[in-house]
């Protein structure tokens, strides 16, 4: 090929993107990252960071998110204090029996997938975070659940990576040559030219997809995450109300709000979590952010008189089967996708990349990669 | 009888006074809410009642347009069509389809919520003062202009006995001025431009006489003070232990850069330094209304992009007490004929549309002219503090740009914390912009200050006396 740039063109810098950038760069690539905005510009910038196995159903997605959560704690040895990793476990409670109830069968079910988890009682729950409101009717302690600080973690996997980063630098279009395969991409600044590309857009993954003639079903599902004054350290875990689960599975494109609380490394606590498909509506929205506080504060009453400092919105990349697309694009040799994690891309990140690392290199992915083929949706597209 | 139509005005500064007697006159119902005890605002800022100033005029230009605004003030609301919230902390205003809810906490505590439900709205919410950072500018006893202003007007608190006012743009000179009548040794006043510029460079001056006789007026009093004045210096750096014991100042050369050799010490215990202000955008921000630039964008009637929202004042673009009064008076009056249904005639404003005019175009030229040196972020050093709230130096800032790759504002503070703190980057933006070398994006702060969970939790109550309209 004339002309050729580098091995791999990433386009995004968020978490994903510099995930796959990393790993990728570690198996000897030379990798090229571009990104219209600045470096977790999208959904990166606008989450809290969250790595989590608590939340997963059995299936694809559980399994990523055990292998991305060991090459967290292998990233960590090397970058823990920079992207401020903390493996503090989540806490999931329930306020009812038949709650409980259901969220002791799922944690069964997740223990025999590979999951730690372990069962608290109603009056244990405060030994582990004693600001809980009284009168729960238990919990399940998680102890892999971990965080990062989203947007420190894509800014140093990327600097760790060594790849060339273009940021402010918008890719126009997919590069093919006459036998259909990927050579590159042209951007609103000359073209980069490699044999292969990740699609790690995120959100935006559809766009990017269409650039180059494929159909991939990303869309926006916004959410609000309210952050409170720096506080002495009180929420010691993630903890959340077991409806979230249902939440995330969920496909409505109505409000839900289900509370997720934590506190942080550097003070504040973060309260979440709302789930809306609104599209890429940026508006503030007062119902939402109410919803967010009486949740948060009916499972900690303190905070009632926290105050909260700001609240910030983002777009998960939202697929409607709630699975990513991550792999080769059997309809375009070269393209190859990482994006549509929902909720979860900071978690998903690092086995994402290592899987995307993989398949570039030509060698067998470690998960099987067939739930996630990006081409699934091929047929809904075409009806 | 129908209910009389209800404005919320945000903000009972000039604008806002005047856009409220505009729009009272003409059969609006207007609720004034504002965090002061007192209306006025920064420009008209009133000494606490318990200090019985014997001639606050002393401190104020403008003093009858005050009485104006205070007595037409009054009688509306002895009469009822005005009610005046003080001490109301506006967080959010909500936009719902029966119309528009102004949230606030009442102060001082900040804890307990009110309520404002109207059919439209003004943001007169007035402007905040540019501070830029530099070596020693976190020790006590360096202020901003603006806060000396505001305590020598509100407290008639004398803040230092030797002073050096610094910075650029017109605040200076009443600063200086002012520091001075009030007892205060000026030092210095150094002002980081050349006026001459501004003077050569435009033509506005001309038309406006009046700030001609005021300049004239300040040029008098710092003579009669003996205030040395120093145009084309800054200050590089203040030095001090515990607190302020002087500052360095040097000149600078046409390129903005301090000239090596020229630096001199000058004792003080004050600096008061400005570099002039900035727009408050965040309850217009949380609306969703358009800025150009830092500014709230508005029509020839002072409507925002956002129907119901008008903004008048400081918010719309910084251009001062005549120009605020102005807009303020063409926003009451467009706000009052809409609400009627009917459409407004500009004719009927045609005087203050003038003066709007004239006026912008002379700040226009000021803001040209009284700019901070081009260099000056080359002056903070790596150990000073950019963002004192998280405690973020220039040094960390600088190393997210050449490290981490951040190249705007917002992926600066993601990666150092710069402007996450209290002050929300209300600040420290300006400074941190300034050493990132990146653009001043607008923060999107949508609550426009901090509230407790409880109070959002919970619907907030509605104000005890905002139904008066309807008697």
């Amino acid at each position: 090929m004339t002309n050729r740039l580098c091995d791999v063109v990433v386009v995004g810098a968020g978490m994903v993107g510099a995930a796959c950038a990393l790993y990728a760069a570690r198996a000897g690539l030379d990798v090229v990252v571009v990104d219209r905005g600045p470096v977790a510009g999208g959904t990166t910038g606008a989450g809290e960071g969250n790595l989590l196995v608590s939340d997963k159903e059995l299936g694809p997605e559980l399994e990523l998110a055990l292998l991305s959560g060991r090459l967290w704690t292998d990233l960590a040895e090397e970058l823990g204090t920079a992207i401020e990793y903390e493996p503090k476990g989540g806490v999931v409670v329930s306020a009812t029996s038949e709650g409980l109830t259901a969220l002791t069968e799922l944690a069964a079910a997740q223990r025999a997938a590979g999951v730690e988890t372990v069962s608290v009682d109603s009056d244990r729950l405060r030994d582990l975070e004693p600001y809980l409101a009284p009168g729960l009717a238990g919990g399940v302690l998680y102890p892999q659940d971990a965080q990062v600080m989203p947007t420190l973690a894509a800014a140093h996997l990327l600097r760790a990576s060594g790849a060339r980063l273009e940021t402010g630098r918008t890719v126009t279009g997919v590069l093919r040559g006459p036998d259909g395969a990927v050579r590159g991409v042209t951007t609103d600044r000359g073209d980069l030219y490699a044999p292969a590309v990740v699609n790690a857009a995120g959100t935006w993954g559809g766009e990017v997809a269409g650039l180059a003639g494929v159909h991939l079903p990303v869309l926006p599902r916004r959410g609000f995450v309210l952050v409170t004054e720096p506080l002495p350290r009180r929420v010691r875990h993630k903890v959340y109300a077991a409806d979230y689960v249902a939440d995330v599975a969920s496909d409505s494109a109505a409000l839900q709000t289900s509370p997720v609380v934590e506190g942080t490394a550097a003070g504040p606590v973060l309260i979440g979590a709302s789930r809306e498909r609104v599209g890429f509506d940026r508006s503030f929205s007062l119902p939402v952010i109410r919803a967010l506080a009486a949740g948060a504060t009916r499972l900690f009453p303190f905070l009632e008189r926290v105050r909260a400092m700001r609240t910030y919105l983002g777009f998960r990349p939202y697929m409607p089967d709630h699975l990513p697309a991550v792999g080769p694009d059997p309809r375009v040799p070269g393209l190859f996708h990482a994006c549509g994690h929902e909720g979860a891309g900071i978690g998903l990140a690092t086995g994402t990349g290592h899987l995307i690392a993989q398949v570039l290199g030509g060698r067998a992915p470690d998960l099987d990669l067939a739930p996630f083929r990006p081409d699934r949706f091929a047929k809904e597209a075409a009806s | 009888m129908a209910e009389r139509p209800r404005l919320a005005v945000i903000g009972a500064g000039p604008a806002g006074l005047a856009a409220a007697l505009a729009a009272a006159a003409r059969g609006v119902h207007v609720t004034l809410v504002d965090s002061a005890a007192e209306p006025g605002g920064q420009f008209y800022r009133q000494p606490a009642p318990g200090l019985r100033a014997r001639r606050p005029q002393a401190l104020h230009h403008q003093w009858r347009t005050w009485e104006r605004l205070r007595g037409g003030l009054d009688a509306h609301l002895a009469a009822g069509g005005v009610t005046h919230l003080s001490d109301h902390h506006v967080w959010c205003v909500e936009r719902e389809s029966a119309g528009l809810t102004v949230h606030a906490l009442l102060g001082p505590d900040q804890e307990r919520p009110a309520a404002v439900h109207a059919d439209a709205v003004l943001l007169a919410t007035g402007g905040y003062e540019k501070v830029l950072p530099f070596p020693g500018w976190t020790l006590p006893g360096v202020v901003t202009a603006g806060g000396a202003q505001a305590m020598l007007k509100g407290g008639l608190v004398l803040p230092g006995r030797r002073a050096v006012v610094a910075g650029s743009g017109p605040l200076l000179l009443p600063v200086a001025t002012g520091l001075a009548a009030a007892g205060a040794e000026v030092a210095a006043l150094v002002e980081s431009a050349d006026p001459k510029d501004f003077v050569r460079r435009t033509r506005a001056l001309a038309a406006q006489p009046a700030k001609l006789a005021e300049g004239a007026g300040y040029a008098a009093a710092l003579l009669r003070h003996r205030i040395p004045v120093r145009t084309r210096h800054t200050v590089v750096a203040a030095h001090g232990g515990e607190r302020l014991e002087a500052v360095s100042v040097a000149a600078l050369d046409a390129e903005g850069r301090p000239v090596p050799g020229t630096e001199r010490r000058i004792a003080c215990d004050t600096l008061a330094v400005g570099h002039g202000m900035l727009p408050h955008t965040d309850l217009a921000e949380g609306l969703g209304c358009r800025l150009d630039g830092p500014n709230v964008h508005v029509d020839d009637e002072q409507r925002t992009d956002v129907p119901g929202v008008w903004a008048a004042g400081e918010a719309t673009g910084i251009g001062g007490a005549a120009l605020s009064l102005a807009e303020g008076h063409i926003a009451g009056r467009s706000i009052a004929a809409r609400l009627a249904g009917t459409e407004p005639d500009p004719r009927a404003w045609a005087p203050a549309a003038r003066a709007r005019t004239r006026t912008r175009a002379f700040f226009a030229a000021l803001e040209g002219a009284y700019a901070p040196p081009a260099r000056w972020a080359e002056q903070v050093t790596d150990g000073t503090l950019v963002c004192r709230c998280e405690e973020v130096t220039a040094g960390a800032v600088r190393r997210a740009v050449g490290e981490l790759g951040a190249g705007d504002l917002r992926t600066v503070k993601l990666l150092t914390r710069a402007g996450m703190g209290w002050c929300q980057g209300r600040m420290c933006a300006p400074g941190v912009a300034g050493v990132a070398g990146c653009e001043l994006a607008p923060g999107r702060r949508l609550l426009a200050r901090p509230v407790p969970l409880g109070v959002l939790a919970t619907q907030a109550a509605d104000a005890p006396d905002e139904d008066t309209s309807a008697q």
